[in-house]
């Protein structure tokens, strides 16, 4: 448990940051990006 | 099974999984489901036609460079959660970019792994993920920087779609011919190099580096056992010396290190060693 406190207060921060995100509303941003093609990404600007 | 083995096929298992939508492939049409909703541990381009989750960097990118700023916290938490559980393992076990370039790295060609500005190019990266994928993107809204000027997976996935799709062959103009230079450059020198986007370039694995010290799969060094003969260094493709900095900043976690040692000083694991 202590080798591994450091790791465990991160995960917990990271939940945290997800939880305030998806209240946020926004993984429906990241889908709406990504279900669209990325010209960009795929180098037609 | 061997561990290289066994490391081989989680990263054939890890790719196929990210990239399930084999139909798109054959269409040209990229996937639209929910599970595009949640970003991949690995850099897997959501243009992909395969790709049934979206990119972490490119999803990053997506919220810095908006006309209106809001913070990641979304996309910022998934890459600390992957980085506290895995730290740099997830480009050792589950990038499907990574996984390519570790195929091309086993085709017989002139090898030359260490060279003198190795050391210094690995900054980099860091170089990259600061100015590529969070300054300039913010200062420049709506411009995602590192997909659009470097990112090869983007431009292997604007191939595939291009095979597929003859409205967007038509539109491949000098941006595609600039990123289609590098996606070669990077196809050539994995082939002499072991991984060059990955120590050199990728911003994920910049990311990710950061949690190699604390991750909860981690290496650990007995000093009392190791008996600093140098075999952990000279099998080390990353060029990380394990006896020094057995959780380096650069290790992808092959373990190559731990099977060629004859003291068995090094473990990895997610446990305390045995």
């Amino acid at each position: 448990m202590k080798r591994n406190l450091p790791a465990i207060l991160l995960l917990i921060f990271a939940a945290a940051l997800i939880v305030v995100g998806i209240i946020m509303h926004q993984p429906g941003s990241v889908l709406s990006k990504a279900v669209r093609i990325c010209m960009e990404c795929i180098g037609l600007g | 099974m061997d561990r290289k083995k066994r490391r081989t096929g989680i990263q054939a298992a890890a790719a196929l999984i990210q990239n399930a939508n084999i139909k798109g492939f054959f269409t040209g049409k990229i996937y639209d489901g929910a599970t595009k909703s949640v970003c991949v541990p690995g850099l897997n381009c959501y243009s992909c036609p395969g790709a049934v989750g979206s990119c972490p960097i490119g999803s990053l990118q997506s919220f810095l460079s908006g006309i209106k700023f809001r913070f990641p916290y979304y996309v910022a938490g998934l890459l600390i959660f992957f980085g506290a559980l895995a730290g740099r393992a997830v480009c050792g076990f589950l990038c499907p970019f990574g996984f390519i370039q570790d195929l091309l790295f086993m085709i017989p060609f002139y090898k030359k792994n260490r060279f003198k500005i190795d050391r210094y190019l690995r900054y980099l990266k860091y170089l990259v993920l600061l100015l590529l994928v969070i300054i300039l993107p913010m200062t420049f809204n709506l411009t995602p920087f590192f997909c659009k000027y470097v990112c090869p997976e983007g431009t292997l996935s604007g191939l595939m779609l291009a095979a597929a799709d003859k409205t967007l062959r038509a539109q491949l103009g000098p941006l595609f011919n600039w990123k289609f230079i590098l996606l070669l450059i990077t196809i050539v020198t994995s082939l002499i190099v072991y991984r060059p986007f990955c120590k050199y370039i990728c911003p994920l694995g910049a990311v990710y580096g950061l949690f190699n010290r604390t991750a909860i799969y981690r290496m650990t060094l007995d000093k009392d056992k190791c008996i600093r003969c140098g075999k952990c260094e000279k099998a080390c493709r990353m060029n990380v010396d394990p006896s020094k900095t057995p959780n380096s900043m650069e290790c992808i976690r092959c373990g190559e290190c731990v099977d060629t040692c004859p003291s068995k000083a090094l473990y990895l694991g997610i446990k305390k060693r045995p």
